[in-house]
């Protein structure tokens, strides 16, 4: 494999892991926003489980817009044709996305009940509308897109809104909201006590048994669905433009990459280790494994979706041609390879400072404190 | 094809998304130096009141770091959802500062932060100030690199057009970043944001001496924001004159609207102190003009000349003649990427490929374009210079006001007499909304000016839209304005409640909740931050 083909197949696998801290650092965070009103009976019950996440969702968010930068950088054609195409669900996503900001730093400005309340909601439906939406987006990918380009390039959307909520787009949807949930029940465990903390163990187990049933569904439902299946291409590791490649649609076909390698079945068995391991550390009461456990499915869940889908990045229903592949998406050799300069040095340092971030602020978040008024912001 | 009104509320849309974001970034990128200066104060001379000056205006920079944050989010995928074309034709180059800001500041920005605001109990003295200047060092690096993503497309240095894969491609990094236009911009936006800072600190803090209330943390923070104010507003302004000197070279139809220059005349050029400049019968009305002005001003000699709108609109012309082989060709290529005679006729116009495509909007077939059509293509290539002539007055008007104002108060100031200076403190609370403006039409003078082009004689902002419907732009564009109107109201609404509140005198009356951290219960006015501020 030349330079140009690794480094390809590198930022594809640096954009998995990409989304899958997304998912796991934003995924627990709006996981808690969902759930916010169900685990917290009193304003001071929901000011813990906000104080818990409080210092660190700010820069978790970080993921998602370097999630949409290193997209643009390393996929620009991806980056333009996926959120162009997605337009409605996009704004979707990003006006509730932008609320969520505003309901952490302000819900607590103010002691007025209803507005306590009304940004209750607003975090709750900050949290569980994203989730959602982001994984409704990766079960379109299964079922292909419409879209098709011009000679220049120029893209063209001709779906509906409406046909981006298939019913396999919200399996995958509710299933991504499910982990995200389990996820921040299972954060608020590690930094609450009492009533908080079995609440959130309750939907720690519920989130869980959902996600493994609809995870398994999902698995059964691909088979029989028709997958996309590249036949000639210009290759990996060669300047080439979406428009000289065939691609034939085949039922099973995004079980191709598990046949003709047989280990990566250990991908979604991973993805259903850590459902499981999760739900039993949190019968446990051991939040912390618990939490890692979780970070195990998201990784299996989304490592399946990467390794059924490959080398397809966004498949096209009206003209399978004209698919979304690492190799036809990829910015030029040079910028992938500065980026990949970058990546190295910095992924590795926020990971680093991320955890100190952490350990600094470790331990259980006291509701008296939060009374009394010290240490604790929201 | 796009449709034109597609293309005219995508501008719209991201033009009042942009803008909106750059009302909370300037304050956010000046009160951060602020902050980590007052903290540095507190450290170094163990002071309890500038630990309270810390908290105080750390809350208030709290509250419009949120709406920074939430409205960035729209801009790092709105070059995707709504300039879709353009996003594939310059990803290459474009996306990298972007990423590389996510990186290297926006991280160290935003976990940072949170420490800053949670860390007061749990880290050391050093190590909360060291966590402070973080943040503030972070924000001017995200400032840097998304700089240089937008010089590139007032400059596109460091790419070269593949007609192979249809986009601009990357050939220097190193050119990329040290554009000249990215260097001074950088400087130029982020000491504005310095200005912003100081005169929001000036003119609270005067809003306290007015009231008689925290005599001494007003004094203090005015001090600190007057000295930091004169510094930024000299700095702003000698490189607001070299940003004027690079847009000179690299983008003269910008330069020519700056000024109202219609006609190219010899040097010396007098400068148009102010004019109402005519597009259409292209003249200024009523134009007051200083003599010599403007070569001095611009090319830094009495002897330079600069190009005006008739000179600029004939050499367009002629480009855009050029471009026609240039776009025929890359037809050709696209069906047959091999064909030799099409690939030398591409790359002996490729210089002026974009001034092809700026025809295609007046002529789609290219070879029956009729001299009346490429006429009006050079006439295009003229911004609208009413406005980003005024857009430039008036920052440039509120820039001087700035610095006479800094002056005085520094005097005022030093010399200890700025609380009887009523008329000087209701002044300075009047203030603070002008740095804002500034700001803003700075920009419109960088964008306005920038037009018809998204990225300068290579991509016309025609082309770059998304091929949406009307009615998805209308839709997307009520719901962004619905949800900022709201969004501007609740923000204004809490930082006014903060300044009224005030800060928490040392040894006032208890807290029952909310906290000395910056952001506590903004309910209560507190001696939350005083009684542990010893601490
Ligand atoms: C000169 C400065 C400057 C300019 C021109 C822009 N920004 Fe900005 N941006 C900042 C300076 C800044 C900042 C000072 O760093 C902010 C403001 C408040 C904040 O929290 O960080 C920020 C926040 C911010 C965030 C949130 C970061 C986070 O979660 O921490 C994003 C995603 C963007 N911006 C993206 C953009 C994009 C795509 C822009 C281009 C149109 C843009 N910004 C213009
Ligand atoms: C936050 C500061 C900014 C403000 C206030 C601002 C303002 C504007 C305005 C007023 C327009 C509309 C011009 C017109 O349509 O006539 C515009 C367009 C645009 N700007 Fe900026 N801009 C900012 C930063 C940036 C940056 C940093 C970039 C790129 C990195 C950028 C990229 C664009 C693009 C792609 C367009 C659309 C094309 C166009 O209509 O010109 N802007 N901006
Ligand atoms: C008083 C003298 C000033 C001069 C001569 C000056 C000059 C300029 C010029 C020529 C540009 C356009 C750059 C380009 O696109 O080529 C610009 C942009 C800008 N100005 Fe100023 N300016 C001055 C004061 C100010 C002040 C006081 C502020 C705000 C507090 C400000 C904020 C901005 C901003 C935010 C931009 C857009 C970003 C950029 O292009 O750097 N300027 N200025």
């Amino acid at each position: 494999m030349g330079l140009y083909a690794t480094l390809q197949v590198i930022w594809w696998l640096l954009l998995g892991v990409l989304l899958m801290c997304l998912a796991v650092m934003v995924g627990m965070d709006m996981g808690v926003g969902a759930i916010l009103r169900y685990v917290g009976r009193t304003d001071l019950e929901r000011r813990v489980a906000l104080n818990i996440i409080g210092p660190h969702w700010e820069g978790n968010q970080v993921w998602f817009v370097l999630g949409g930068g290193a997209i643009f950088a390393a996929f620009p054609l991806l980056y333009a044709t996926a959120f162009s195409g997605f337009y409605v669900v996009m704004l979707l996503l990003l006006w509730t996305m932008i609320m969520r900001p505003l309901g952490f730093e302000y819900r607590s400005q103010i002691e007025r009940p209803a507005w306590r309340n009304a940004w209750d909601w607003v975090l709750f439906v900050s949290g569980a509308v994203p989730m959602l939406i982001f994984g409704a987006a990766f079960g379109n990918l299964f079922r292909g897109v419409p879209f098709h380009f011009q000679w220049d390039l120029t893209s063209f959307y001709t779906g509906s809104f409406l046909g981006l909520l298939n019913p396999f787009a919200l399996l995958a949807g509710v299933l991504a909201l499910s982990l995200a949930a389990m996820m921040g029940a299972l954060m608020v465990m590690n930094g609450a006590e009492g009533a908080l903390l079995q609440r959130a163990r309750g939907v720690v187990q519920a989130a869980a048994g959902v996600a493994i049933v609809l995870f398994a569904a999902g698995g059964l439902w691909v088979h029989a669905m028709p997958g996309y299946r590249l036949i000639g291409s210009p290759g990996p590791g060669l300047p080439q433009t979406p428009l000289e490649q065939s691609v034939v649609t085949v039922p099973g076909a995004w079980l191709t990459n598990f046949g003709a390698y047989p280990l990566l079945w250990l991908v979604p068995l991973a993805g259903f280790a850590g459902m499981v391991g999760a739900w039993l550390a949190a019968r446990a009461g051991r939040s912390h494994l618990g939490w890692w456990l979780g970070a195990l499915a998201w990784i299996g869940v989304i490592g399946t979706a990467g390794a059924a889908l490959f080398p397809f990045m966004l498949p096209s229903s009206t003209d399978p041609s004209m698919s979304l592949t690492l190799w036809n998406a990829s910015s030029s050799k040079d910028t992938l390879l500065w980026m990949a300069g970058f990546a190295a040095v910095f992924v590795p340092l926020i990971m680093w400072y991320t955890s100190w971030a952490f350990w600094v602020m470790r331990g259980k978040v006291s509701a008296e404190k939060i009374t009394r008024g010290d240490e604790h912001a929201y | 094809m796009i449709n034109g009104t597609v293309v005219d509320l995508s501008r719209v849309q991201f033009a009042a998304t942009a803008l909106y974001h750059f009302l909370f970034v300037p304050l956010t990128l000046g009160l951060a130096f602020l902050l980590a200066a007052m903290e540095t104060v507190y450290v170094t001379t163990g002071k309890p009141i500038y630990k309270q000056m810390a908290q105080f205006w750390g809350k208030l920079f709290m509250i419009n770091f949120a709406l920074g944050v939430a409205t960035g989010l729209t801009m790092e995928f709105q070059f995707g959802t709504n300039w879709s074309f353009y996003s594939g034709f310059i990803g290459d180059i474009f996306g990298a500062p972007l990423a590389i800001e996510g990186l290297m500041a926006f991280f160290m920005e935003s976990t940072f932060v949170g420490l800053m605001v949670f860390g007061w109990e749990r880290l050391s003295k050093g190590q909360h100030l060291a966590v402070t200047w973080l943040v503030a060092f972070a924000a001017n690096l995200s400032a840097l690199w998304i700089l240089v993503a937008n010089s590139f497309m007032q400059d596109p240095a460091g790419a070269t057009f593949d007609p192979f894969t249809m986009r601009m491609q990357l050939t220097s990094f190193r050119k990329l970043i040290f554009s000249p236009d990215a260097q001074s911009k950088f400087v130029h936006t982020s000491i504005a944001g310095y200005v912003t800072a100081a005169v929001f600190v000036t003119g609270v803090s005067a809003f306290y001496l007015l009231r008689k209330r925290h005599i001494p943390l007003a004094k203090r923070s005015l001090r600190m924001a007057v000295l930091f104010g004169v510094l930024a507003t000299i700095g702003v302004i000698t490189l607001g004159d070299a940003l004027g000197f690079v847009a000179g070279r690299v983008q003269p139809t910008k330069l020519a609207a700056m000024e109202g220059l219609w006609k190219s005349e010899s040097a010396p050029m007098p400068f148009n102190l102010i004019a109402f400049p005519s597009q259409r019968e292209q003249k200024d009305y009523d134009a007051v003009q200083v003599p010599d002005l403007l070569s001095l001003l611009v090319t830094h000699s009495l002897g330079g000349t600069v190009l005006g709108v008739d000179a600029l609109e004939r050499r367009a012309q002629r480009r855009i003649e050029q471009g026609i082989p240039a776009v025929q060709a890359l037809h050709v290529l696209a069906r047959d990427p091999t064909n030799a005679a099409a690939l030398a006729q591409f790359d002996a116009h490729r210089r002026d490929l974009g001034y092809g495509f700026l025809l295609q909007r007046y002529a789609p077939n290219l070879s029956q374009a009729t001299a009346a059509q490429v006429r009006a293509a050079a006439r295009d290539t003229i911004p609208f210079v009413a406005a980003v002539f005024w857009s430039f007055r008036v920052m440039v008007g509120l820039g001087l006001l700035m610095l006479a104002f800094f002056v005085l108060a520094a005097l005022y100031s030093l010399r200890d007499v700025v609380q009887n200076k009523r008329w000087f403190l209701r002044a300075a609370v009047w203030m603070i909304p002008v740095p804002f403006l500034a700001n803003e039409c700075g920009w419109l003078v960088a964008e306005l000016g920038r037009q018809p082009w998204t990225v300068f004689d290579v991509l016309p902002t025609w082309m770059s839209a998304s091929t949406h419907s009307v009615a998805y732009m209308v839709f997307s564009l009520i719901g962004f304005l619905g949800l900022y109107s709201i969004f501007i109201v609740i923000e204004l609404y809490l930082l006014v409640r903060a300044i009224r509140h005030g800060p928490a005198e040392p040894g006032g009356s208890g807290a029952p909740q909310g906290g000395h951290a910056p952001l506590a219960g903004g309910a209560v006015p507190a001696a939350a931050y005083g009684n542990k501020a010893e601490g």
